[in-house]
C-alpha cells in the first residue's frame, strides 16, 4: 500500500504472552485488535488494544518503549517468530501495521533468554547488557579541558567501521533471535566500536577479556554463527564484528599471560 | 596453565578450540579421501598405499593420537556449548521463524552425533576388523573394502553418514574461519565458496567409494579368493 494514509482499517487477532510478574507463571492470551489503521506503528496498535483493556478493567499489556523513533533500543518483542517483526533493519516501534493484512493472527512474545528474565508481559530485564558494558565498554580519559577536535587523527575507514558498530542500540534482538541465546553480536559490536578507534587502543585487550568474561558470567550461550542475529539486528550490524571480537579475545588471552610474566605474577 | 584454563572456560575459547580441531580434521578428511580414491586403481596400488601408511610407524601413531585428541576436544567443547545454549533459553518461543540460518547450521549437533557414531563403526570395521573377522586381513585393506561394501546396509550407512559429513563441513569449514577471527570482513558474511567446494568435493569423493564397490566398478582382486596373495606389495617387516 505504501502507507499513504488511505489504507483500509484491519481487524487482527493477537496472541500475547501475559505474565503478572517476574516469578509468576505466564500464558498466551488472545485479543482482538479491531479497526487498526495500516499507518499505526506496532506499538500504537498495542496502545489502542490497551485502551480497550483498561476500559474493561483489565491490566494493560506491558511493553518497553521510549523514543519510538527506532534509536533508543527500549522496545523489542518477538512478533510472529521474528525479533522486531517482519521488516528488516526496523525496531518494533518503527514497524508499521501495513506489514500485516486484514485477518492476520499475530503472535507476540517477550525476548526469551535466561539472562533476560521477564519482568512483566513483554518487558524483560536487560541489565545483563549493562553489566557487560560496565565490564569494559568504555575508554578511560583524563578529565580536564576538552581535547582539540582533530588532535587524534582517525582514518576514515576506521571511523566508518567504528560508527557501524556503534549503531548498536542494545535492544537485545540478537539474543532473542539466536538459537543459542548468545549475546555475541551485542558484545562484539561494543568491543569493535571502541577497538577500531585510536582512543580505544590502550584498553583494547583488557576490554575484550573483561567483556567476554562478563558475557559468559551472565550465562548467555556461545556463538554457532547461525547468522540469525545480523538478520534480526535493527541496525544491521554484521557478524564480521564477532570474528573481530574472537580475534581480539585470542590475542588478549595471550597478551595477558605475557603481562603476568612481566609483572612476575605468573 | 591458568591462561589455558581461563581460555577453555570461555565460550569463545571453546569455539576457537572447536575451530582449530575442526580445521585439522578437515585437512585429515581431504587427505583420507584422496588416498581412498586409489581403491579405483586396483588392489595392488591401494594396498601399497595402505602399506605406505603403516610403514611410517611412529608418525602414523602421532597422527592417530593427534586426531583422537582433536576429536575428543571437538566433541567435549560441542557438548558443553550445547548445554550452555540450552541453559540460555530454558523457555522457548511459541512461534519462531528462522530467517537466514542454514539447515546445515541448525543440524550441526545431530549431524555431529551421527558422525561420532560413524567414526566408531568405521574404525571397528576397517581398522579393528570386528565385523568381518573371517575375511579381515591386516595387510589386505583392498579386500576388506570389497567385503565390507558388498553389504548394502553398510553402503547405505556410509552414504547417509557422508551426506551428514557434507552438511557438517558446509557449515563447519566456513564457521571455523570466522570463529578463529581470521576471516576477512565481507559485505555478505554468510556467503561461502570455499566451504561449499570442500563440502561438495569431500561428500562426492567419499560417497562414490561404497557405491563404486557395490556397483562393481572397483572389483575384487583377480581370483575367487578375495584375500588373494599380494605380489610382495606389503613387506611384513614389522617385528
Amino acid at each position: 500500500m505504501g502507507g499513504t494514509g488511505s489504507g483500509k482499517p484491519m481487524n487482527l487477532t493477537l496472541h500475547v504472552w501475559r505474565q503478572a510478574g517476574p516469578g509468576a507463571a505466564g500464558a498466551m492470551r488472545t485479543y482482538a485488535a479491531t479497526d487498526v489503521s495500516p499507518d499505526m506503528s506496532f506499538l500504537e496498535m498495542l496502545d489502542v488494544v490497551n485502551e480497550g483493556l483498561v476500559a474493561r478493567g483489565e491490566p494493560p499489556i506491558a511493553f518497553d518503549h521510549d523514543c519510538r523513533e527506532g534509536i533508543c533500543g527500549s522496545c523489542g518483542m518477538m512478533i510472529n517468530g521474528q525479533a522486531h517483526g517482519p521488516w528488516k533493519a526496523t525496531t518494533t516501534c518503527q514497524l508499521h501495521m501495513r506489514a500485516f493484512s486484514d485477518g492476520d493472527e499475530i503472535v507476540v512474545e517477550p525476548w526469551r533468554a535466561a539472562p533476560f528474565p521477564v519482568i512483566k508481559d513483554l518487558v524483560v530485564d536487560r541489565a545483563a547488557f549493562d553489566r557487560i558494558i560496565q565490564a569494559g565498554g568504555y575508554v578511560s580519559v583524563n578529565t580536564g579541558n576538552a581535547v582539540d577536535g582533530n588532535a587524534v587523527p582517525v582514518p576514515k575507514t576506521d571511523a566508518d567501521a567504528a560508527m557501524d558498530a556503534a549503531a548498536c542500540i542494545g535492544c537485545g534482538a540478537c539474543v532473542a533471535a539466536c538459537p543459542n541465546g548468545s549475546a555475541s553480536l551485542f558484545t562484539a559490536a561494543k568491543i569493535t566500536h571502541l577497538g577500531h578507534l585510536p582512543q580505544g587502543q590502550p584498553e583494547r585487550h583488557r576490554r575484550a577479556l573483561r567483556m567476554v568474561t562478563q558475557m559468559d558470567l551472565e550465562h548467555f550461550g556461545g556463538c554457532s554463527l547461525f547468522g540469525e542475529c545480523q538478520q534480526a539486528c535493527p541496525k544491521e550490524i554484521s557478524i564480521d564484528a564477532i570474528s573481530r571480537m574472537n580475534r581480539d579475545f585470542v590475542v588478549a588471552s595471550v597478551m595477558q599471560a605475557e603481562e603476568r610474566q612481566v609483572a612476575g605474577a605468573g | 596453565m591458568n591462561m589455558f584454563a581461563a581460555f577453555w572456560r570461555s565460550t569463545i575459547g571453546k569455539k576457537v578450540v572447536m575451530a582449530v580441531t575442526g580445521v585439522l580434521m578437515i585437512a585429515f578428511v581431504i587427505g583420507h579421501v584422496s588416498g581412498n580414491l586409489l581403491v579405483f586403481r586396483g588392489a595392488e596400488t591401494f594396498n601399497r598405499y595402505a602399506a605406505l601408511l603403516k610403514g611410517v610407524g611412529g608418525l602414523l601413531w602421532a597422527a592417530r593420537l593427534g586426531l583422537l585428541a582433536a576429536l575428543v576436544l571437538h566433541v567435549t567443547a560441542a557438548y558443553q556449548l550445547t548445554r550452555a545454549a540450552a541453559a540460555a533459553r530454558p523457555a522457548g518461543y511459541a512461534r519462531r521463524e528462522p530467517q537466514v540460518s542454514t539447515w546445515a547450521s541448525r543440524t550441526m549437533r545431530w549431524g555431529g552425533m551421527l558422525l561420532f557414531v560413524f567414526i566408531g563403526l568405521h574404525l571397528a570395521q576397517f581398522t579393528f576388523g570386528w565385523f568381518d573377522h573371517a575375511t579381515f586381513s591386516e595387510t589386505d585393506a583392498y579386500s576388506n573394502v570389497m567385503v565390507g561394501f558388498r553389504n548394502p546396509w553398510w553402503v547405505l550407512f556410509y552414504e547417509v553418514s557422508m551426506v551428514a559429513l557434507g552438511f557438517h563441513l558446509f557449515h563447519g569449514a566456513w564457521a571455523s574461519v570466522r570463529s578463529l577471527g581470521v576471516a576477512r570482513p565481507s559485505g555478505h558474511p554468510l556467503h561461502r565458496r570455499i566451504a561449499t567446494l570442500i563440502a561438495v568435493g569431500v561428500w562426492l569423493a567419499f560417497s562414490i567409494i561404497p557405491l563404486g564397490v557395490y556397483a562393481g566398478i572397483a572389483k575384487p582382486a583377480a581370483g575367487p579368493d578375495t584375500t588373494a596373495a599380494l605380489p610382495a606389495a606389503a613387506p611384513p617387516a614389522t617385528p
